[in-house]
C-alpha cells in the first residue's frame, strides 16, 4: 500500500472511513480524518471497518512488564482504533535494557515510573506533547502535580511527578513542575501492602513490623525482587521503630547495610519460610498455609480468595508502598506511526481500558472516564469502598465478591491517599543489589 | 598427487566434520563467547566491550561466592554419596537378583516411568507432599507419632536434597546396571570356587569392574547437581544459594559480565572435578 496522496482516493478514503464511522460510539477518535486520509491514500476503500487505521494498517509494537499487557486490551484496540497491537510481556529488568539498548525494537513501552527514571536520561523516548493528549486534564494529580488532593504530601521514593515531565520536546531532564512535555502517559497503578490469613493469624495485623511477631516464626515471607523488597523491608524497619529513613526510595549506603543487616539476622533466626519471585509461588504459599502474612500484589490476593481461601489485603497504620505504570513513546516514531500511537494512548484514557483496570482492583488515571464505562454498584465497590449491591464480577465474568463484601482498605481516596512511598531505583543501586544476593544467599 | 589419491585422504575428515561443525557453532562458539563477555564491564542497564578483571575481582573477593560454592558442594557431596549408595543397589539388584533378561528390562524401564514427566513437575509435586498441610505432616499428627508439623520437610536443605536424589538417582544407575550387566559371570563363580564369600566377591570383583559405571554416574550426578538452580530455588524456597541460582540472578540483573565469569569458574571447577574423576577411573580402558 503506498503512501503518495492521490486526491481522488484519498478523498474515497475519507468518505469511506467516515461512512464506515456511522454508528460507533467513539467517534472522537475520528477527530482530524480528513487530514489523516491521506495516509488512506490511493488504494479501494475496504468497508466494514471501524476506522481509517483500516485502509492502512498499522501495527504497533508494545512491551511492558505484563501488568497491563493484556490480549483483552489488544483485541479491543484492534476493533475500536484498527490498530494491532503486538504485546510483548517482559520482567523489569529486561524491559529496562530494551528501552536503551535496542530502541527500534518496540514502538510502545508500558513501563513503570521508577524504570523510566533509569531509562529516560538515555533518550529512547521521546517525550509526549499534552495537547494532543485530549484528557490530560482529567489525568489524576498523583502524576502532574503529585498531590492527590491540595494538601497531600508527596510520598518518598521515585514518585510519579518527580519524573513524569521534561523541559522540552528534546530534553532529557526531568522537570520540577508540569510542563508541555510528559515522559509517560499514566495508565496503571496500585498501593501494595501485606497479605494475610485472617483465619491464621489470630490477633488484628495493624503494622507492618506486624509480620516481625515471634508469633508467626516461620510463617512469613517477603518478596525476592531487590528493588522492591528493599522497600518492604524499609517499611518493616522504620514500622519496628529501628531507624528512621530520610528517603527509603534513596537510601545511603549506610542505611542500606543497616537494612540488608537486619534482614541476615531475621532470616538465620527462621522468621521467614520462604521469598517468592513469581505471582504464583506467592499465592501458593498462602493458600497452603505455609506463610500467614506476607508481601503480596493485590491479583494475588484475589487468586488466593477464588479458592474460597480467606485472604486480606491488609491496609496498615505507616501506609502503602505504591507503584504506577504508563506508556512511553519510542523516539523513532514519526508521521502516521506518531499519530497512531497518540491516538492509541487517547484510546486508552478514554474509558474501556480504565473500566478493565479498576475491576482488576487497580486504578485508572483517568477516572471520570472509567466511571462512565463502569456500573454504578462497581464504581461504588471498587473507587468508594462501600459495600457490594450484587456480586462483583472480574473482567472475565468470574465473581470476585459476593454482594456484601466490601474492598479491602476502603475507598480511593484513603488508600492512593495514605501513600508512604513509591517504588523506587535508588542512586546506590548495584550496591544495594549486592548486598540483596548476600542476604539471599547468607 | 592425483585425485584418486587425495579422495581416501579427504575420506575421515569429511565424515568427522559434520560433528565438528555442530560442535563448533552450539560449543565451542558459546563458550568463547561467554568466556569473551566475562572480561566486559557494565552498568546497570548496559554491558559494553572491554578487559576489564573486575568480573573476576569481585566474584573472588566476596564472601557470599565462597558460601555459595560451599554450599553447591555440600549438595553435591551428599547428592553424589547417596544416589550412590541407592543407584548401585539398585543396579545390583537388576543385574544379579533378576534372572531372566525380559524380566530385567521390565524393570528397568519401570525405573525411568518417573522420567515420562518433566524434571519440574516432579520435583514440585513434593511440595504440597512435604508442607506443614502436607500428606507427611497429616499421616504422622493422625497417627499420633507427633504433636505438631515437621518444619524441616520443605524449604529446607533436607527438601533440596532429597528432590536431587529423586531427580538424579536413575542417571547412576544406567550406567552401573550398565557395566555390571557386562561382568562375566564366570569370574564370580572362580572367585567363589576360590573360597571368597560375598562381601568379599562384592569388593574385590564386582565394584572394581563396575568402576567405569560409577564413574559415569558420578560425572552426570556431579555436574547436573553443580548446574542446578530451579531445584534449589524452588525447594529451599529462595532461602538457600546455589552457583546455578546466583548467576540466575545476576542474569535477572543484567550483570552479564559477572554472570559470564561465575560461568567461567563453575565451568573450571566442574571439568577439575570431571578430571578428578576420570584421573582415578580410565572409563576408555574398562569399558
Amino acid at each position: 500500500m503506498t503512501k503518495t496522496i492521490d486526491t481522488t482516493g484519498a478523498g474515497k478514503g475519507a468518505k469511506g472511513a467516515a461512512k464506515a464511522a456511522t454508528g460507533l460510539s467513539r467517534r472522537q477518535l475520528l477527530k482530524g480524518a480528513a487530514g489523516a486520509a491521506g495516509l488512506a491514500a490511493g488504494s479501494g476503500v475496504v468497508t466494514g471497518f471501524p476506522t481509517i487505521w483500516a485502509q492502512n494498517p498499522i501495527t504497533l509494537r508494545q512491551f511492558g512488564t505484563g501488568v497491563s499487557n493484556l490480549n483483552a486490551i489488544a483485541e479491543k484496540c484492534k476493533a475500536d482504533l484498527g490498530i494491532t497491537l503486538q504485546m510483548t510481556a517482559l520482567d523489569s529488568d529486561a524491559v529496562s535494557q530494551r528501552v536503551v539498548t535496542q530502541a527500534n525494537s518496540f514502538d510502545i513501552a508500558d513501563i513503570e515510573y521508577w524504570i523510566c527514571k533509569k531509562v529516560f536520561p538515555a533518550g529512547t523516548l521521546q517525550p509526549m506533547d499534552v495537547k494532543k493528549i485530549k484528557y490530560y486534564d482529567q489525568i489524576v494529580p498523583i502524576f502532574t502535580t503529585g498531590k492527590l488532593t491540595p494538601d497531600s504530601k508527596i510520598a518518598q521514593g521515585t514518585a510519579p511527578n518527580t519524573v513524569g515531565f521534561v523541559e522540552g520536546p528534546d530534553s532529557k531532564t526531568f522537570a520540577k513542575a508540569p510542563t508541555q512535555w510528559m515522559t509517560l502517559i499514566p495508565t496503571i497503578y496500585n498501593a501494595d501492602t501485606l497479605g494475610i490469613r485472617p483465619d491464621l493469624v489470630g490477633r488484628p495485623i495493624k503494622n507492618w513490623k506486624d509480620i516481625l511477631d515471634p508469633a508467626f516464626k516461620g510463617k512469613t515471607s517477603i518478596l525476592n525482587i531487590p528493588s522492591i523488597g528493599i522497600m518492604d523491608a524499609a517499611m518493616i524497619c522504620e514500622s519496628a521503630g529501628l531507624i528512621k529513613y530520610a528517603d527509603k526510595g534513596n537510601m545511603t549506603k549506610k542505611e542500606i547495610d543497616f537494612t540488608i543487616d537486619f534482614l541476615i539476622k531475621t532470616k538465620k533466626d527462621g522468621q521467614f519460610r520462604a521469598f517468592w519471585k513469581t505471582f504464583d509461588e506467592s499465592v501458593n504459599l498462602m493458600a497452603s498455609g505455609e506463610v500467614v502474612i506476607q508481601s503480596m500484589w493485590s491479583p494475588a490476593v484475589a487468586a488466593v480468595r477464588s479458592k474460597g481461601i480467606p485472604c486480606v489485603y491488609q491496609p496498615l497504620e505507616e501506609g502503602y508502598r505504591a507503584w504506577g505504570g504508563g506508556l512511553g513513546i519510542a523516539r523513532h516514531l514519526k508521521g502516521a506511526e506518531l499519530d497512531a500511537a497518540y491516538e492509541y494512548i487517547n484510546w486508552y484514557l478514554s474509558g474501556w481500558v480504565g473500566a478493565y483496570l479498576n475491576r482488576q482492583g487497580y486504578y485508572s488515571a483517568v477516572l471520570s472516564t472509567a466511571e462512565k464505562n463502569m456500573s454504578p454498584d462497581e464504581w461504588a465497590f471498587w473507587m468508594k469502598g462501600q459495600p457490594a449491591k450484587t456480586d462483583i464480577l472480574s473482567p472475565e465474568g468470574k465473581v470476585m465478591y459476593t454482594a456484601g463484601a466490601v474492598r479491602d482498605g476502603g475507598s480511593f481516596e484513603e488508600r492512593m491517599g495514605a501513600v508512604a512511598c513509591w517504588n523506587s531505583v535508588m542512586d546506590e543501586d548495584r550496591y544495594m543489589v549486592r548486598r540483596w544476593n548476600e542476604f539471599i544467599a547468607a | 598427487m592425483t585425485l584418486s589419491r587425495l579422495v581416501p585422504r579427504l575420506a575421515p575428515y569429511l565424515q568427522a566434520s559434520p560433528l565438528a561443525l555442530i560442535l563448533a557453532a552450539f560449543l565451542v562458539l558459546p563458550i568463547a563467547t561467554i568466556v569473551m563477555v566475562s572480561f566486559w564491564d557494565y552498568d546497570s542497564i548496559q554491558i559494553f566491550p572491554a578487559f576489564v578483571f573486575t568480573n573476576y575481582e569481585e566474584t573472588i573477593a566476596s564472601p557470599v561466592t565462597w558460601s555459595t560454592y560451599l554450599n553447591t558442594l555440600k549438595y553435591t557431596v551428599i547428592v553424589w554419596a547417596l544416589t550412590l549408595f541407592i543407584g548401585f543397589w539398585v543396579a545390583y539388584y537388576l543385574a544379579f537378583h533378576i534372572r531372566s533378561a525380559t524380566m530385567q528390562m521390565v524393570l528397568f524401564l519401570v525405573c525411568t516411568v518417573p522420567f515420562l514427566t518433566s524434571n519440574i513437575i516432579r520435583m514440585i509435586s513434593w511440595i504440597p507432599f512435604l508442607g506443614r498441610n502436607g500428606l507427611i505432616n497429616q499421616s504422622l499428627m493422625q497417627l499420633g507419632i507427633i504433636d505438631r508439623p515437621l518444619e524441616f520437610l520443605l524449604f529446607s536443605d533436607f527438601a533440596v536434597v532429597l528432590a536431587m536424589v529423586h531427580l538424579y538417582t536413575l542417571f547412576m544407575v544406567t550406567p552401573i546396571f550398565n557395566t555390571l550387566m557386562r561382568i562375566d559371570r564366570a569370574l564370580i563363580e572362580a572367585a567363589r570356587d576360590a573360597g571368597a564369600n560375598a562381601f568379599q566377591i562384592l569388593t574385590n570383583v564386582i565394584i572394581p569392574l563396575a568402576k567405569p559405571g560409577i564413574a559415569i554416574g558420578s560425572i552426570f550426578v556431579v555436574t547436573l547437581v553443580m548446574g542446578d538452580f530451579i531445584t534449589v530455588r524452588f525447594m529451599s524456597g529462595g532461602q538457600s544459594a546455589s552457583v546455578g541460582l546466583m548467576m540466575a540472578n545476576q542474569i535477572a540483573l543484567l550483570q552479564y559480565p559477572a554472570a559470564a565469569a561465575n560461568a567461567v569458574i563453575l565451568l573450571i571447577i566442574v571439568l577439575l572435578l570431571v578430571a578428578g574423576i576420570l584421573r582415578i577411573v580410565n572409563i576408555r580402558k574398562e569399558l
